[in-house]
């Protein structure tokens, strides 16, 4: 690795980069599935390739390859160095970056158990038990389940003298049953929707997981919802649990905070953010009891979000996000710390591969625990609704009018979690919504969530993100607003 | 991109001559890609990439597995080969496996252009110079993408089976900006000669001029008139459902409704990839070749699209629709065509009383999966119409909205048009003048 990024660097400084940085990247990829009692897939894949993105005549410029000859190279590198000068031809300012350290060092991310270690077949029996025991329940029309492990090693060298190797294993798992009946279709999954839980750790997440044993639960789950009644349309208070929570957050407050939407530069595609600079510091973004930070560093847990530097050699930081209801703190670059007048980048700019450009991305975006248990909030509340297990989500191109369907809903009458409710769904105004927010449970319900799959950019790039979250409640929001009356 | 049907053939044969599986299927691919974005009224980002792999499927006693990799060299064809077979035999067999499929005949396609091959970053940087001048006469701000690339592939097998395509590809896509409002136009094109950037750039300043000081507007049931990248988003939610195996595993919106009129008589869809405004290669992830499939008639689900391993399953015949094997999702129709009518999007204007314009949706997503309830945000354009005018822009709403019933309500379509959006792929579908629309609430801008 160390060859061919020096290489890029040594052509790019010569053909005339002011600044440069080379990562190399090697990734690794093994997906099984299973469907309706037979694996569905089983594929390994594995990319090598380089990036090289340069400041040249006061612009950027980025140019990546797979073919890892010294020919090639330099070609990349040579490239990278004339788009910079063709972007200098629409150019209104030079680019200017805060000052960084040059940083010499090597990070593994934890992992106990190598999940390449782990024969396919071991992995494909626990999934096919597990597909049996959701069939194994009348009314199920689809069992799926997955496994999903990545080992992302990473080299980047800049011209500021920089050499950092990391190597990260990420595991994801999880399996959902569907129900067909009469005109409805009805889903459960676990321990999350859309593939389920992903951390940057090895294969000990998959039995950490327990998964056999919510098995026959989740399907009965699916089944039941036909018969359950319609959620109601109204003003209600809402709990909801942590996976829905750390997709809220994703969405309502990991977006918005991304300094590239602030700043404009994703204006045609992601969109920007109603987080504007003048409301640093003075906008009550939630009640005071909530307090989110963006937190990278490996302390904070074994998150999608979680790295020792970002893909500018930033070391990892914790950024306190919102204290106490309160908005102080952006994810940013270099480049955009600097349009602030910051002494220093937060560390968030991530690149999905080798030939893509870092972009600011969420590292792992949390809320702090409170101090409730989940049934004294349960009993504290006199008529709400319990969600849990995201079903759809959706915000506008600011991140202020949002809309969320969950799995499943369980009615909270007079204190007690009582019948169960289908169809889920709530929606309201960003900060409207957290300014309601006046209870969350407390350290022991705290799961940090894996959201593997976040969009942005262009080309896009898709990113996984952590969302640490406890179970919390909010008053007074409009819920049933999903479904047309 | 340095790849040819003569390389893909070189690294077949070395494939076939380290793979001891009983059949073997190999996808070399190779692609150059170069993306120009601006923002602010100035590039801030010009990338570059150029990358090459190499997929192998094997079976073994009745067993399927997959490996890729973008090395291409021999000691890692070979270590690939190895690993791929090791991974199949490591599960159980599938009764219902099928061989691979032998030799076939496709209908070439001539969809690459060298002109968009050799698309230089000065031309792209010029031709934005140009969009940011428009911007700035009007005091507006620009953002968007021009992007150009090429594309080859081939698929070939131990049975006999060889399958090559290239296209090349190209994109403008912008968004103008006032300090209350803004305007989006996007094309795409495999000749970027075709994407005019100028028009799109203007059409998308008109836009954000008209749209100025946008009102709020009560949410609730319109009239709405549906430009083409609107419907193109909502429609691209439809086509899994289209899939043979979807409605037999009763998880597609077209359970129980196969020969039954979902829609209205007006509407009418066809998957082709043969359209002179589609795009894509004329055969699957499999290697079948791709037909021609009539989906809906006068409002009528006609037909589905099978890839060959469900179509066995089934008792159809398959279509080439299907995705690389192995996959749980086998198949879908991804170059639809909708048929439009003869009215345009003024017209429309003209014959409504009240009523709102949408240039674009955005993040949308589906609530209910039978229903095909939608939501999502309207973006970058929406405006009152009142008395057959355009009266203002307003803040842009939230809908709810199921398509079966959308499709049920529409009035007036212009003819079809190719269609670039931002949640589904290309297609080729009309402007829709459609009753009844349901929002559900407003944002703030």
């Amino acid at each position: 690795m160390k060859e061919f990024a020096t290489w890029a660097l040594d052509t790019a400084v010569a053909r005339g980069a002011t600044y440069a940085e080379v990562r190399v990247m090697d990734t690794r990829q093994r997906y099984l599935s299973t469907k309706n009692g037979q694996p569905s897939q089983v594929r390994d894949s594995q990319s090598l390739g380089l990036g090289v993105r340069v400041i040249a005549d006061g612009s950027w410029g980025f140019a990546s390859t797979d073919a890892l000859t010294r020919h090639d190279v330099d070609r990349t590198a040579a490239l990278a160095v004339e788009i910079a000068r063709a972007s200098s031809l629409a150019k209104k300012q030079a680019v200017h970056l805060v000052p960084e350290e040059k940083i010499l060092d090597n990070w593994v991310a934890p992992c106990k158990i190598d999940p390449f270690s782990i024969p396919v077949s071991t992995c494909l029996e626990l999934l096919l038990k597990i597909d049996a025991e959701l069939r194994a329940v009348s009314g199920v029309t689809v069992a799926e389940a997955a496994m999903d492990f990545r080992r992302i090693e990473q080299l980047f060298v800049s011209s500021l003298g920089s050499e950092i190797y990391q190597l990260k294993t990420q595991t994801g798992t999880g399996y959902a049953a569907t129900s067909f009946f009469e005109s409805e279709i009805q889903r459960r999954s676990y321990p999350n929707s859309f593939g389920g839980q992903y951390q940057t750790k090895g294969y000990e997440l998959v039995e950490e997981l327990n998964l056999l044993q919510s098995a026959r639960r989740i399907a009965e789950e699916s089944v039941a919802l036909h018969k359950a009644e319609q959620c109601p349309a109204g003003e209600k208070d809402i709990i909801l649990d942590s996976s829905q929570l750390g997709l809220q957050i994703h969405e309502s407050v990991g977006h918005p905070i991304e300094l590239d939407r602030v700043l404009g530069t994703e204006a045609n595609f992601a969109g920007m953010s109603f987080l504007t600079l003048d409301k640093l510091g003075s906008l009550q973004y939630a009640s005071d009891i909530v307090s989110i930070v963006a937190d990278a560093t490996p302390a904070h847990g074994p998150g999608l979000g979680t790295f020792a530097y970002d893909d500018e050699g930033v070391p990892a930081q914790c950024t306190p996000i919102i204290q106490c209801g309160q908005f102080v703190g952006y994810l940013s670059s270099r480049e955009t710390a600097a349009a602030i007048g910051r002494q220093r980048s937060s560390g968030a700019m991530r690149a999905e591969g080798w030939n893509r450009i870092p972009l600011i991305r969420m590292t792992n975006v949390s809320i702090l625990p409170g101090t409730w248990k989940l049934d004294d909030l349960f009993a504290d509340t006199d008529d709400g609704i319990y969600m849990e297990t995201n079903r759809s989500w959706s915000i506008d191109d600011r991140r202020y009018n949002f809309q969320f369907g969950t799995e499943i809903g369980w009615e909270i009458k007079g204190g007690k979690k009582t019948r169960m409710l289908k169809n889920p769904s709530y929606g309201g105004i960003t900060t409207d919504f957290w300014n309601s927010c006046d209870a969350i449970c407390g350290p022991q319900y705290w799961t940090l969530w894996g959201t593997p799959n976040c969009g942005k950019g262009q080309p896009m790039q898709t990113m996984g993100t952590g969302h640490g979250a406890s179970p919390a409640r909010f008053r007074k929001v409009q819920v049933g607003v999903a479904y047309p009356g | 991109m340095n790849l040819t049907r003569q390389r893909v053939e070189e690294v077949f044969d070395k494939v076939l001559k380290y793979s001891t599986a009983e059949e073997t299927e190999a996808t070399v691919s190779a692609n150059s890609f170069a993306l120009t974005r601006f923002a602010n009224n100035t590039i801030h980002q010009n990338v570059a990439e150029e990358g090459a792999s190499l997929s192998v499927r094997v079976v073994s006693e009745g067993r399927m597995a997959r490996a890729s990799t973008n090395k291409l060299d021999e000691a890692s064809i070979r270590q690939l080969c190895e690993d791929v077979l090791a991974l199949a035999r490591l599960q159980p067999p599938d009764p219902q496996l099928l061989p691979m499929p032998g030799p076939q005949t496709y209908r070439a396609l001539g969809r690459y252009f060298n002109e968009t091959a050799q698309l230089t970053p000065q031309t792209r940087a010029e031709t934005v110079a140009k969009v940011l001048e428009r911007a700035e006469k009007d005091g507006l701000t620009a953002a968007g993408v021009f992007s150009s690339g090429a594309g080859a592939y081939g698929l070939f097998n131990s049975r006999g089976m060889k399958a090559y395509h290239e296209e090349t590809s190209s994109e403008f896509s912008v968004t103008m900006m006032s300090d209350s409002s803004s305007g989006w136009a996007k094309k795409t094109a495999p000749y970027w000669m075709e994407l005019d950037p100028t028009e799109l750039a203007e059409r998308a300043a008109q836009k954000a001029l008209a749209s100025r000081q946008p009102r709020e507007v009560q949410p609730g049931r319109y009239t709405v008139i549906l430009e083409p990248s609107a419907m193109l988003d909502l429609l691209g939610f439809l086509i899994l459902d289209f899939g043979g195996l979807a409605v037999h595993e009763q998880r597609s919106c077209f359970t129980g409704r196969v020969g039954q009129k979902v829609f209205g008589e007006n509407i009418n869809f066809r998957d082709d990839v043969f359209h002179p405004l589609q795009t894509g290669a004329p055969f699957d992830g499999e290697g079948i070749p791709r037909q021609r499939v009539l989906l809906v008639e006068k409002g009528e689900v006609k037909n589905l699209v099978y890839s060959r391993q469900s179509a066995h399953k089934l008792g159809a015949q398959p279509t080439g629709h299907g995705f690389p094997l192995p996959n749980e999702y086998p198949e879908a129709p991804i170059n639809i065509v909708m048929d439009g009518d003869r009215s345009n999007v003024d017209e429309m204007i003209r014959s409504t009383q009240r009523g709102l314009l949408v240039t674009r949706f955005w993040y949308i997503r589906e609530v209910d999966p039978y229903k095909k309830i939608l939501t999502g945000m309207t973006r970058d354009g929406t405006f009152m119409i009142e008395d057959g005018k355009i009266s203002y822009g307003v803040r842009n709403l939230r809908f709810n909205q199921s398509i079966i019933d959308m499709l049920g309500q529409i009035e007036m379509m212009s003819p079809p048009q190719r269609t670039a959006g931002e949640e589904s792929f290309e297609m080729v579908v009309p402007a829709a003048k459609i009753r009844e629309f349901n929002f559900a609430s407003t944002t703030k801008y």
